[in-house]
């Protein structure tokens, strides 16, 4: 039996300890916000918070996470929306919107750490997540405008 | 009509209270709408009563029958349908429409949304708003000319009474529909919401986890299915061992589906599905199968010796499908020719969403759940499948995580239907990242050999134009060896140069894998070739690249190709001073051929298509070890009306990262028939480092609206190969050009002989 918290809530799973998290969330869980891109940690759809970092659920499996805590999107904003989530909309950022829970999971791990990231701060931290639309260029600069710089 | 009501109805019972407002103005002749494209007369009667709804407090409900990935098309038609109508934009909920031939068409492709809806929408609006209006004067016992809508209100205006829509829905209902002549469309300058930067409609669901797509339906019930298809196209299962895969804890079942066979169309490719509890056991189950596969005719598809092929296939005089003069004879009497050629390779859509689809079928009902482009064409699939008439099938759309035009395909969807039919129980089929790359509708492989010839006075009098691709049109009938007119016409059987001798030739070249659209066609390669040609072109005549490309554009004036097979579309002639006026704007955004630091270099492209205009300028900077970045992008866009300002930005600012995408980084290879590519680690894709600071200019104009989504594509890897060029003094002919250049090369920067 694993015990981990996942927005907030208590859970308990007592299944197959090598599913990745990616599909407990989903399939179990019902939260679909997080999103399978590839499977293999290349695209960074899936992207999530485990004690506060950003990490690749696909990547994570069941019996690594006794006692962890787990923010998804859905629980990303519990208490009123996220300074990137407003950021988002300011500037617009989605397009088809599929990669973009994986984005700003990654960007709020990157600002939690350094609040004011300079461009290749950037660069180096959202790397990982793809987005095929070419959101890039509103991405940067919505993290900009969350960390209340320039953009 | 009775099918209208009754799914009308069954609407208003879903969301309790909605009031529609039952006009069919539009069922007797297509032909009396103005404005509207002749593929949009090829749909079936149009029936507008189905796209506006109110409830009880007069909020709207305006539907969306185009598909939205990423485009922003839920956001922009029915604005357009918002503003004629005077509705509060706050007060309007977008609802995804169903797969139903009573919205016209909806197959979400070919960057025509916007083109062929556009007026339609308007002339709903404006009918709506008419209504409302009578319906207020009716109230008042005034005439309808003193009532005028505004913001969700209609205002009487002698006397400034005002009464909300709410009020003066009930009584709209009860009116006749007035014919189209006896609306009036709004001005430009009364546009709310036409021409202005609106959000999008999915924005909160987007950047909170609630928007779904295809892999987010859940029933109770509901199945994980996971495949293993024939790893080359068109091969079959010879065994296959479970054993490993039903001992799976999830794994419940395991089930063999039939192979497919050629013509592709758009059929399920068969193989063994593994049906689990969830998808993870699913995908688990089917990586565990021990399958022996009778690969068929196409195991013999090697990319490298296919290339060779495609090669000497251009090197060889090919169909003529465009002659002008004597080329052969001009070249012969040139003094400076030029040879080049060009190869591209296949390339994968890899939207970020693999394709994924529910559907759950009973005795007497079939319920699809998918990210379609086109979610008429699966009703005909599955009445195939399961022998349930059209009225006993529905197709939700939901939102599609990126398609690029892989979606417009429906063979995923027919798996999760032939599943569900087997199993009797809701089935969600998921693709992963690997069955994505490795059963695609590709892009085409390309080869290209161009030919000019420049007289004594330095005009270029000749150029020739050789073609080797497999055609689009093999996916539906196997024996078609040769690129069709609706691709050649592409940016290559329709260059816009005013050269004096010209050919344009096609080779053979048959197809071994499934051969798709993605996002701008033909003229990626199309563009790719010409483009770069063209700059090779002004580095022999010592010109600068803008200077020639302008002057092979010739003098302003119309075009037309019909006589070499291409279709002609009403209301949109092909204006060469359109390109041009894109090109000047662009050169002079970007600062074009001003003093640049060292190793960095400008490029310059253009291309008309989609009926758009678009010209761009890429910044490289090249270090010594040939590793290379771009800085900077301006992309210039005349797509005629814009509705929506901002999308039409992002869609070309995205344009622009797919373009360095496809020119950098992605390729697909096929060896002994199988996709050697299988994820993102192989399949590269541009990432956030290699983004540029990209500058997007629209063209006011009052042409009618053009192509949006694709136009921006095709320019972007010849620029870049242009400034590469610029910044090294070396031509890269072939894609992907990867991400450090080869600068020891030391072949001349063109095949240049002097007579």
């Amino acid at each position: 039996m694993i015990n981990l918290t996942v927005n907030g809530q208590a859970k308990q799973y007592d299944g197959d300890g090598e599913m990745p998290l990616l599909w407990y969330l989903r399939d179990l869980l019902t939260l679909t916000g997080t999103k399978f891109g590839c499977g293999k940690g290349l695209c960074g759809a899936c992207t999530v918070h485990l004690d506060g970092q950003a990490v690749r659920s696909c990547s994570v499996s069941m019996d690594r996470l006794e006692g962890a805590t787990i923010t998804t999107i859905e629980g990303l904003g519990a208490t009123g929306d996220h300074p990137l989530q407003i950021a988002w909309a300011e500037h617009n950022v989605p397009q088809c919107g599929y990669c973009q829970s994986g984005q700003i999971m990654q960007a709020a791990s990157l600002l939690a750490v350094t609040p004011k990231p300079d461009d290749q701060q950037i660069n180096d931290a959202m790397g990982g997540v793809i987005c095929r639309c070419g959101t890039y260029q509103r991405i940067r600069a919505a993290i900009k405008s969350a960390a209340g710089g320039d953009s | 009509m009775k099918t209208i009501k009754q799914v009308s109805r069954r609407d208003f019972l879903k969301t309790g209270g909605v009031f529609v407002i039952g006009v069919s103005l539009f069922g007797c002749g297509e032909e009396k709408i103005p404005g509207v494209a002749k593929k949009a007369t090829l749909t079936g009667p149009w029936s507008p009563d189905v796209f506006v709804s109110f409830d009880a407090e007069g909020n709207a409900t305006i539907i969306s029958h185009r598909s939205e990935m990423g485009q922003g098309i839920r956001t922009g038609l029915p604005a357009v349908l918002a503003d004629e109508m005077e509705a509060d934009w706050n007060r309007v909920t977008v609802q995804q429409a169903t797969g139903d031939a009573r919205y016209g068409d909806q197959n979400t492709d070919g960057s025509w949304s916007v083109r062929g809806f556009m007026q339609r929408m308007r002339d709903t609006g404006a009918t709506v708003r008419l209504m409302l209006e009578q319906s207020a004067a009716q109230q008042w016992g005034v005439d309808v000319s003193e009532c005028k809508a505004s913001l969700h209100t209609i205002i009487h205006e002698p006397t400034g009474r005002v009464l909300e829509f709410k009020d003066v829905v009930a009584g709209a209902a009860q009116l006749p529909v007035p014919d189209v002549e006896q609306i009036t469309l709004k001005s430009p300058d009364q546009f709310r919401y036409i021409g202005k930067a609106l959000p999008i409609v999915d924005m909160h669901d987007m950047t909170h986890g609630g928007a779904v797509y295809g892999a987010d339906i859940r029933i109770p019930g509901m199945k994980f299915a996971a495949i293993a298809r024939p790893p080359v196209v068109f091969g079959k299962v010879s065994t296959f061992n479970a054993d490993k895969a039903m001992a799976v804890n999830g794994v419940e079942q395991v089930i063999e589906l039939p192979a497919a066979e050629a013509p592709a169309m758009f059929k399920a490719l068969g193989g063994i599905a593994v049906i689990a509890s969830n998808s993870w056991a699913a995908l688990r189950g089917r990586d565990l199968l021990d399958i022996e596969w009778d690969d068929g005719a196409n195991a013999d598809y090697d990319s490298a010796r296919y290339k060779q092929a495609l090669l000497e296939t251009v090197r060889k005089p090919g169909t003529v499908l465009r002659k002008q003069g004597d080329v052969d004879q001009a070249l012969g009497s040139s003094v400076t020719t030029l040879e080049a050629e060009y190869y591209a390779p296949h390339l994968a859509h890899a939207s970020m969403e693999p394709p994924a689809a529910v559907a759950s079928v009973t005795a007497d009902f079939c319920e699809i759940w998918a990210p379609t482009q086109n979610p008429q064409s699966l009703i005909p699939m599955a009445e195939k499948v399961t022998g349930l008439k059209p009225e006993q099938i529905r197709v939700n759309v939901t939102l599609l995580g990126g398609a690029f035009g892989r979606k417009s395909k429906c063979d995923f969807v027919e798996e999760a239907v032939l599943l569900s039919k087997k199993l009797a129980a809701p089935v969600l089929v998921q693709w992963s990242r690997e069955d994505d790359i490795r059963h695609d509708y590709y892009h085409t492989v390309s080869a290209q050999q161009l030919s000019a010839g420049i007289n004594d006075e330095g005009v270029v009098h000749s150029w020739r134009h050789r073609l080797a691709y497999p055609s689009i049109m093999s996916t539906f009938d196997a024996s078609v060896g040769e690129a069709a007119a609706f691709e050649t016409g592409l940016g290559a059987l329709n260059v816009p140069y005013a050269i004096e001798n010209l050919s344009i030739e096609a080779g053979q070249a048959e197809a071994k894998v499934r051969i798709g659209w993605l996002r701008s066609v033909c003229n990626i390669f199309q563009s790719f070739g010409v483009n770069c040609f063209t700059d090779e072109i002004a580095h022999a005549r010592g010109l600068s690249p803008k200077e020639n490309l302008l002057e092979l554009l010739g003098s302003d004036r119309t075009l037309d190709f019909t006589d070499v097979g291409l279709e002609e579309t009403e209301n949109y002639p092909f204006e060469t001073g359109r390109l041009r006026n894109v090109i000047n704007q662009v050169t002079d955004k970007a600062s074009f051929g001003r003093e640049l630091p060292p190793g960095h270099g400008q490029g310059l492209a253009a291309q008309y298509s989609f009926l758009s205009y678009v010209a761009a300028v890429v910044e490289v900077a090249v270090e010594s070890d040939g590793s290379w970045t771009v800085p900077r992008v301006d992309i210039v866009i005349d797509c005629g009306q814009v509705v929506n300002t901002d999308r039409v930005k992002s869609q070309q600012e995205g344009a622009v990262v797919f373009g360095l995408s496809l020119a950098r980084d992605s390729e697909i290879t096929a060896a002994n028939g199988k996709i050697v590519q299988g994820n993102f680690n192989n399949y590269r894709v541009s990432r956030i480092s290699m983004t540029p600071e990209t500058h997007v200019h629209l063209v006011e104009s009052s042409a009618p609206p053009a192509g949006v989504g694709e136009p921006g594509v095709p320019p972007i890897a010849p620029a870049l190969a242009n400034a590469l060029f610029a910044a090294t003094g070396k031509r890269f002919r072939e894609l992907p050009l990867g991400k450090k250049l080869d600068l020891k090369v030391t072949e001349q920067a063109s095949e240049q002989s002097d007579a």
